[in-house]
C-alpha cells in the first residue's frame, strides 16, 4: 500500500500508512469532534456546557456527511440558468447537504428546547449545576422515601 | 434614551435592508442559493436586531407573541396545504407536477415557491418566538448596565 | 383541467391513505394553534386520531395477510424519493398508535385539565399531536433518513409533553432534560449509522439500501454501520444499560403522557430496531456478527430480571410501572434475539400487547391520581374498593402484565417460551417463568395496597368521570379479548414475522445502475433530482 516516496522514507515498512491517514483526514476530524462532544456530554457537570458538547457531537455528524458528498474535482451542485448540463463537468453530491440541512434544523430545535428547559430549571431549582440538583433531588427523594416509605433505586 | 444614537440610527436604516434581502432570498431561491430557511432567519434577524436595540417591548408591539405563535402554525399550514392540493387534483402529496400537468417544470416552479414560502414564513415565526420566549424571561436590562 | 380530472379518477382517497395517516394529524397540529380556540383544541386533536385510526384499520386490512402498499411522496419513485411503505409489521404498530391515541384522548381531556390546568391546552394538543404524527411517520416510512427526522419531531415534542408535569413536580424538568440528552445522543447515533449506510451504498430507501448490502455483501462500514444504529435505538427503547432517563420520564409526566408514551414510543422504536435488523440486514448477517446471542440475550435477560426486581421495591405505583416497562421490553428483546418465526411474533405480538396492558395500567394510576393528587401506594390505600371499576380495570392489567392465561400478556409469553424451547433453550423459558412470578409479586403488592388496606378516609366514593373511565373498560376488555381471540394480533404478527424474516421484502427494482464503489459512492447527476430534468412520473405526464 505505502508506495508513495514520502512513505519509502518516512518508515521502513508501512506501520504508517501516510496515504491512509491523510485520505481519511475527514473521519479523523469527524471521530476527534465527536469524541470531543460526547466527552463534553459527559463530564461537564453545567446544563448549559452540556448543550453545548452535544452541539459539538451534532456538528461533527454534519461534517461526516457534507465530507462523503464531496466529489473529487466536483462543483457546487448548482445547474447553469440555461439548463444546458455540460456532460464533463463533475457536480458534487448535493444530497447530504440537504439531509444536513435538515438535520441542523433539528439541532436547533433541539438546541432551543434543552436552553428552554434549562431557564425553567433554573427558575425551579436556582441552579443549573448538575451536582447541586442531584443534591435536591436526593432531598426531595428522601423526604419521599420518609413520607411514603422506602423505594429501591433512588434517582435512576 | 439619548445614548446609543449611532445604534439606533444605523438599526433604523439596517431593518428595512435586512428584511428585503430575505424578501429577495426568498423569492430567488428556486434560481439562486438560498430559500425558505435562508430566508426566514434573515427575516428574523430583522426583528430581533430591532428587539435587541429598542427593547422587547417595541417590538413586541408590531409583532405580538401571539400573532408569531399563529404566524408559524400558518407557514407549516401553507406547506401541508400545497400538498394537499396536489394530492386533491389527483397526484401523489406535493407532487408539484399537479399544479400544471402541461407544463411540469412549472408546476414544480409554483409548487417550490409555495412549500418555501411556507418554510420562510414558520422560521420567521420559529425563530423569532425564541428570541421571546428567552429574551421574556430575564429581567428587563437596565439603561446603566449596557 | 381535463387532464386533472382525468387524474383524480385514476387516483382515489384510497390510494393516499399511507401519507394521508400522517398528513392528518399534521395538518390538524398547526390548525389547533392558528384557530387558538381553547374549546376546540380537543375535539379537533380527537377527530384527527379518529380520521388516523380509521385510515390505519384500512391499511392494516389490506396488509394482513402479506404484501405491500408502496406510495412515492411528491411523485418522486422510490429508490430516489420518499417512500411510504406499508406491510403487517407496521401496519399493526400503526393500529396499535392511532388506536391508542383515540382511547387515550378522551382519557386526557379530564386527566389533563386537572394535571397541567387549561392554560396551556392548544399548545399541549398541538404537541400531542405532533408526537403522534412523529411516531406514525417513524412507522411507515420507507426511509431511512426520514425515520431520523419523524423521530425527532416525535422525540421534541415528547420532551415538552414530559416537562408538563412540572406544574405538580418541578423533577419533571430534570426527567425531560436527561431525556433530551439520552435521546438526542441516540438520535445522533442513528444517524451516523445511517451516514455509514449511505457511505457504503449510496442510498437512503430502506429496501434499497437491503438490495445493496445483499449484491455487495458487508464490510466494515456496515458493520460499524449496526452498531451504530443498534445503540443509536437502544438508548430510545431503553434496552437495559442505557434505560436510565426512562423511570423518571415515565414518573414525573403528566398521566395521559406517559399513557400515550408507554404504550407507543418505545414499541415504535423496537420496530425501528426490527426493520433495520431483518428488512435492512439480512438475518443471516446478524448471525455473522453475533449480535443477538452476546448482547441482546444478556441485555434482555438483566432487563426482566434487574428491572422487575426494582419494581417490587418502590413505593409509588407510577414508577414502579415504569420500571416494569424496562422488563417488559426485555421479553421482546428476547423475542428478537431468538431469530425465528415464533420469537419474532411474540415479539410483534408483545408490542402490541403491553402496549394496551400498561395503557390500561398507567390510566387506571391517572385515576388515582385525579382523586388523591398523588399515586404514592400509602396515598391510594383501599382505593380500588372505592372505585371499584378502576380496581377492576387494574387487576386486569396487572393479570396481563403477569401473563395470566386468558390475558394478552399470556399469548406473547407463550409465544417466546415457544421460540425458546424451538432454539433448544430451555433455560430461557425457565427464567421467563421465573421474571413473570416477579412480576407477580409487584402487580400483587400494587393490588394489595388498593384492595386489602382499609381506605384513608371517605373523601373517595366514586370512579372516575366517565372520559376516563371508558377509555379504561375498553382497554381492559382488549387485554382480555386479545388474549382469546388472536386473529388480528397473532395473524398480522406472525405475517410481519415471516416476512421479516426472510430479509429483505419484496424490493422495487433498482434504477441507479449499481456501480457505486463500496468505500465512497461517487454520485453522478442522476442521483441528485433536479425538478427540470428528472423524468417526472406522475400517471398524466404522457398527456
Amino acid at each position: 500500500m505505502a508506495a508513495t516516496s514520502e512513505t519509502a522514507h518516512a518508515v521502513p515498512s508501512s506501520i504508517f500508512d501516510w496515504d491512509f491517514i491523510f485520505g481519511h483526514a475527514n473521519y479523523w476530524l469527524f471521530i476527534v469532534l465527536m469524541m470531543t462532544g460526547l466527552y463534553i456530554v459527559v463530564a461537564r457537570g453545567n446544563l448549559v456546557k452540556k448543550i453545548v458538547g452535544l452541539n459539538i457531537f451534532q456538528v461533527a455528524v454534519f461534517m461526516l456527511y457534507i465530507s462523503i458528498g464531496k466529489v473529487t474535482g466536483g462543483t457546487a451542485p448548482i445547474f447553469p440558468l440555461d439548463m444546458q448540463v455540460d456532460p464533463d463537468v463533475a457536480y458534487s453530491n448535493p444530497l447530504p447537504h440537504v439531509l444536513i440541512l435538515t438535520a441542523i434544523v433539528v439541532g436547533v430545535a433541539t438546541t432551543s428546547l434543552g436552553l428552554a428547559l434549562i431557564v425553567r430549571i433554573r427558575e425551579e431549582f436556582d441552579t443549573i449545576e448538575e451536582d447541586e440538583l442531584l443534591v435536591i433531588e436526593r432531598k426531595m427523594t428522601a423526604a419521599d422515601n420518609r413520607e411514603h416509605g422506602p423505594a429501591m433505586g433512588g434517582r435512576a | 434614551m439619548e445614548h446609543h444614537l449611532i445604534l439606533r440610527v444605523v438599526t433604523k436604516l439596517l431593518a428595512s435592508t435586512i428584511i428585503l434581502f430575505a424578501l429577495y432570498v426568498q423569492f430567488h431561491g428556486d434560481y439562486s442559493p438560498g430559500g425558505g430557511f435562508q430566508a426566514g432567519v434573515i427575516m428574523a434577524a430583522a426583528f430581533i436586531l430591532y428587539g435587541l436595540i429598542f427593547g422587547l417591548d417595541t417590538v413586541q408591539r408590531v409583532f405580538p407573541p401571539k400573532f408569531v405563535h399563529r404566524l408559524l402554525a400558518f407557514g407549516l399550514l401553507i406547506y401541508l396545504v400545497t400538498g394537499i392540493l396536489s394530492l386533491l387534483l389527483g397526484f401523489n402529496y406535493l407532487d408539484y407536477n399537479a399544479f400544471d400537468p402541461q407544463h411540469p417544470s412549472h408546476g414544480q416552479h409554483l409548487g417550490i415557491l409555495a412549500v418555501e414560502f411556507g418554510v420562510g414564513v414558520t422560521v420567521t415565526g420559529v425563530m423569532v418566538a425564541i428570541y421571546y420566549a428567552f429574551a421574556g424571561r430575564s429581567p428587563p436590562v437596565d439603561d446603566e448596565d449596557w | 383541467m381535463a387532464t386533472a380530472e382525468v387524474a383524480v379518477a385514476s387516483k382515489t382517497l384510497a390510494d393516499h391513505l399511507p401519507v394521508l395517516q400522517v398528513v392528518v394529524p399534521l395538518v390538524t397540529s398547526p390548525l389547533i394553534v392558528v384557530i387558538g380556540v381553547r374549546s376546540l383544541a380537543w375535539p379537533l386533536a380527537f377527530i384527527a386520531s379518529v380520521i388516523a385510526f380509521i385510515i390505519s384499520c384500512l391499511l392494516l386490512y389490506q396488509v394482513i395477510d402479506g404484501g405491500f402498499i408502496s406510495y412515492a411522496i411528491g411523485g418522486w419513485a422510490p429508490p430516489l424519493g420518499i417512500e411510504y411503505r406499508v406491510d403487517a409489521t407496521n401496519a399493526l404498530l400503526l393500529f396499535l398508535i392511532s388506536g391508542i391515541s383515540v382511547i387515550g384522548l378522551p382519557y386526557a381531556l379530564t386527566s389533563i385539565r386537572f394535571e397541567i390546568g387549561a392554560k396551556n391546552e392548544t399548545l399541549f394538543y398541538a404537541c400531542y399531536l405532533l408526537c403522534f404524527t412523529g411516531l406514525l411517520g417513524v412507522v411507515i416510512t420507507g426511509d431511512a433518513f426520514n425515520i431520523f427526522v419523524f423521530l425527532e419531531i416525535s422525540s421534541l415534542s415528547t420532551y415538552v409533553l414530559v416537562a408538563q408535569g412540572a406544574i405538580r413536580d418541578k423533577r419533571a424538568l430534570t426527567a425531560a432534560y436527561d431525556y433530551l440528552i439520552m435521546g438526542t445522543i441516540g438520535a445522533t447515533f442513528f444517524v451516523i449509522g445511517i451516514g455509514m449506510l449511505y457511505m457504503s451504498t449510496g442510498t437512503l430507501n430502506l429496501a434499497d439500501i437491503a438490495d445493496r448490502i445483499a449484491d455487495q455483501g458487508s464490510n466494515r462500514t456496515i458493520r460499524a454501520a449496526f452498531a451504530f444504529i443498534v445503540v443509536g435505538m437502544g438508548l430510545k427503547v431503553a434496552l437495559v444499560p442505557l434505560h436510565l432517563w426512562l423511570p423518571n420520564a415515565y414518573t414525573f409526566a403528566p398521566s395521559a403522557v406517559t399513557v400515550f408514551l408507554a404504550a407507543t414510543s418505545t414499541k415504535a422504536a423496537v420496530y425501528v430496531l426490527l426493520r433495520f435488523m431483518f428488512s435492512v440486514y439480512h438475518p443471516s448477517f446478524i448471525f455473522e456478527v453475533n449480535t443477538l446471542y452476546f448482547i441482546f440475550i444478556p441485555f434482555a435477560l438483566l432487563a426482566m430480571f434487574a428491572a422487575s426486581f426494582v419494581a417490587i421495591f418502590q413505593s409509588d405505583f407510577k414508577r414502579m410501572l415504569a420500571y416494569s416497562s424496562i422488563a417488559q421490553i426485555g421479553y421482546m428483546l428476547m423475542g428478537i434475539a431468538m431469530l425465528n418465526v415464533a420469537g419474532l411474533t411474540s415479539t410483534i405480538v408483545h408490542m402490541f400487547n403491553h402496549g394496551i396492558t400498561k395503557a390500561v395500567l398507567f390510566m387506571g394510576v391517572g385515576a388515582f391520581v385525579l382523586k388523591v393528587g398523588s399515586s404514592f401506594y400509602d396515598s391510594i390505600h383501599g382505593l380500588g374498593r372505592r372505585m371499584p371499576i378502576t380496581g377492576a380495570c387494574i387487576v386486569i392489567g396487572g393479570l396481563s402484565l403477569i401473563g395470566v392465561p386468558g390475558t394478552a400478556g399470556f399469548i406473547s409469553k407463550w409465544m417466546l417460551m415457544q421460540a425458546a424451547f424451538e432454539n433448544g433453550f430451555w433455560w430461557i423459558a425457565v427464567l421467563v417463568v421465573l421474571s413473570s412470578l416477579l412480576a407477580v409479586a409487584y402487580v400483587w403488592r400494587a393490588l394489595d395496597v388498593i384492595y386489602l388496606k382499609a381506605p384513608l378516609d371517605d373523601s373517595v366514593t366514586r370512579d372516575p368521570p366517565l372520559t376516563m373511565l371508558i377509555p379504561m373498560i375498553i382497554l381492559a376488555v382488549a387485554c382480555v379479548w386479545f388474549g382469546i381471540d388472536t386473529t388480528i394480533s397473532i395473524g398480522a404478527a406472525s405475517t410481519a414475522a415471516e416476512s421479516l424474516l426472510n430479509g429483505s421484502f419484496g424490493m422495487m427494482p433498482t434504477e441507479i445502475p449499481a456501480e457505486m464503489p463500496a468505500e465512497v459512492p461517487a454520485p453522478t447527476i442522476e442521483s441528485a433530482p433536479e425538478p427540470e430534468t428528472a423524468p417526472a412520473p406522475a400517471p398524466t405526464e404522457s398527456q
